[in-house]
């Protein structure tokens, strides 16, 4: 009777307690026909639903990343403070959803030009401090390593070390499409990652001060001659990157409880990704980040999660070791 | 031997018979951290002050020493303190070789993100090895005192006295670096590989060496850790606080030469453990940080480099 009501009760998410279950009856569970055949169906089922939770998860990583790209990619700006911002982001949206009970992506987009001024802000230290100086760049990884550790302790004094989340409407709610589950909370941010990677990729290829962000990387001098100061475009262009950055915020900690060092955790996955697609290439960001993001949860449903944040490094080397210049890269 | 490794010793001795004159084990308690973040500042400053490399994984070397210490208390547990050490070293050093051969070929930023994301996969790899304690962490149990010469000595001060060897040990070594052909082929790769590479330094080669020297002196600072707290667990090992303290005593010290990192860990290492006992940890390490920022941004030579721009700035009128 005991086991008859584990296996009811693990039927639908969990085939892996559904084995377990059956390893101790040591007899099949009722309703199979035979031995193998549930087991082929259900891991086939699992295997699906851990390749669209990866899908959903990669629309997250482009969130996370995009900014990383611009910065990185475009800018040549080894930004590694870019996952502080992002908790950063999380923490603001998580005050006002506390206390006001706003959308957290809403939040997000109304906090966006705040976080564009705080960018622009950094870039201006950054430049005057390292980049006119010359290529000193063990000063500049210092620098941007003191912003990543100062955001982090500062948080922990303000907020302390619990794990915070935030409440909507779409965070419980699952679609359900025949066997495969669709969690609205993955749902959401995903869609807000990709909307987000179109919305720059628009404006970085269709604008003049787009087109302008793209040449700064290949040529200053040409840009001067346009009539553009290369100081100024990269001021924008590292605001935006640090701007995406209240959203990805917002974005994670709808799909996870935050604590201020676990931006730690992404900061081998936004290098791993933007790497991966190749610096500077934005479609190549969504590449990369889909593939972390299905390899991530793969990883963690048939090895379990605590084996998951190591799959990003090994991700990061192979591809450094094999071609540094990415998928879609063009150095 | 060299006059500087006597001096060192001669110093190094002055400092435990004043230390034990005070009479009180909080002293030794306090200045092993000191000491250690000594090792661990100028292990970092061999690659990131003469190579110009920056690691920002100081803690996943560390703790790897630290970790080799469990997994041979747990195997053999008759191993003495300074075998386990050396072995400590060996294997982070090794991880060292291996992390820089896989990136170094690259631009140097490759290597710093390696780094950083290292820290977290080391800390995967230990969060699931249950045989060294796994996320639970495990129990050092050691002995109230030692005999050491025929000499009753706490434990805490002979941890004390083993990190003071490995203190003068690295300080000769980083000294030695500086002024042999090696440390010229360090210094022509921090300004101008390409120049350097061309001219003929095997630069490869010499990254190679700083990285496998670097990330063994911190294998070495961190061995004797899980003897010095007696309870060891993934977060404490691999806390920021190491790789930040790693890089923020050199650049605040100064990087050029073994004694800048000398002189950040001393006052960054007191500031932290006055801080600590008079307001609370975090509010230390939030003033490393925000020093950090402030002198990279100021002053980029560190304290050496204010020094001796004042000194010049006297000699000249």
């Amino acid at each position: 009777m005991v086991q008859q009501s584990v296996w009811q009760n693990a039927a639908r998410p969990n085939s892996a307690r559904q084995n377990a279950a059956r390893h101790t009856t040591g007899k099949p569970p009722p309703g199979a026909t035979g031995p193998e055949a549930p087991a082929m169906i259900f891991s086939m089922e699992l295997l699906l639903n851990a390749l669209i939770a990866g899908i959903l998860l990669g629309g997250i990583y482009v969130a996370v990343t995009v900014g990383i790209s611009i910065s990185f990619g475009i800018l040549d700006i080894v930004n590694i403070a870019h996952p502080a911002f992002i908790i950063l982001g999380s923490y603001i949206a998580y005050t006002m959803n506390a206390r006001f009970g706003v959308d957290p992506i809403l939040i997000a987009i109304v906090m966006m030009p705040a976080f564009y001024v705080l960018g622009a802000l950094v870039y201006e230290v950054y430049y005057h401090s390292f980049e006119r100086r010359g290529t000193d760049a063990l000063g500049g990884l210092a620098f941007f390593f003191g912003l990543l550790f100062i955001t982090e302790v500062a948080l922990v004094l303000t907020f302390g070390v619990d794990y915070r989340s935030v409440e909507a409407a779409y965070i419980g709610p699952t679609w359900r499409i025949g066997y495969l589950d669709f969690p609205l909370r993955m749902v959401v941010p995903c869609v807000v990652g990709l909307l987000m990677l179109v919305a720059l990729q628009i404006f970085l290829s269709r604008t003049f001060t787009g087109r302008a962000i793209m040449a700064v990387s290949q040529d200053q001098l040409a840009l001067r001659l346009m009539a553009a100061d290369p100081i100024r475009i990269k001021r924008v262009a590292f605001g935006l990157s640090i701007a995406t950055t209240s959203l990805a915020g917002a974005a994670l900690i709808i799909i996870q409880p935050i604590e201020p060092s676990i931006g730690r955790e992404y900061i081998g996955r936004v290098f791993a990704i933007a790497v991966l697609g190749g610096l500077g290439s934005l479609p190549g960001t969504v590449i990369g980040a889909m593939l972390l993001g299905i390899v991530e949860s793969l990883t963690s449903t048939f090895y379990g999660p605590s084996w998951a944040p190591a799959v990003a490094f090994g991700l990061l080397l192979i591809t450094l070791a094999v071609r540094p210049a990415g998928i879609l890269g063009r150095r | 031997m060299s006059s500087f490794t006597l001096a060192a010793i001669v110093v190094a001795a002055v400092v435990f018979v004043l230390a034990r004159m005070l009479e009180n084990e909080y002293v030794f308690f306090a200045g092993y951290v000191v000491l250690q973040f000594i090792v661990l500042a100028t292990a970092w400053n061999i690659l990131g002050g003469y190579c110009g490399y920056v690691n920002f994984g100081s803690a996943a070397f560390f703790a790897v020493g630290a970790y080799s210490s469990v997994a041979l208390y747990k195997a053999a547990p008759i191993l003495p303190l300074p075998v386990l050490i050396l072995i400590g070293g060996l294997v982070s050093g090794l991880i060292g070789l291996g992390v820089a051969y896989l990136t170094l070929r690259l631009r140097g930023v490759f290597f710093a993100i390696a780094t950083l994301a290292l820290a977290v996969v080391i800390q995967t790899l230990v969060i699931n090895w249950t045989f060294v304690g796994g996320s639970r962490g495990a129990y050092i149990i050691r002995a109230n005192e030692l005999n050491v010469f025929g000499y009753e000595l706490p434990y805490t001060q002979y941890l004390f006295l083993l990190m003071l060897g490995l203190v003068v040990a690295a300080i000769v070594t980083a000294r030695a670096i500086e002024r042999s052909r090696l440390g010229f082929g360090f210094a022509t790769i921090r300004d101008d590989e390409q120049a350097a590479e061309a001219c003929g330094v095997p630069t490869l080669r010499l990254k190679l060496i700083a990285s496998t020297l670097s990330g063994a002196f911190m294998g070495m600072a961190g061995a004797p850790f899980p003897y010095y707290i007696g309870y060891i667990e993934p977060a404490s090992a691999f806390n920021l606080l190491y790789a930040v303290n790693a890089i923020a005593m050199p650049m605040i010290g100064g990087t050029t030469s073994w004694i800048g990192p000398l002189i950040g860990a001393i006052l960054l290492g007191t500031m932290q453990e006055v801080a600590r006992v008079t307001i609370s940890s975090v509010v230390g390490v939030l003033i490393v940080g925000v020093l950090l920022v402030v002198f990279v941004i100021i002053a980029p030579r560190g304290i050496v480099g204010l020094v001796r721009e004042h000194l010049i700035a006297r000699r000249k009128p």
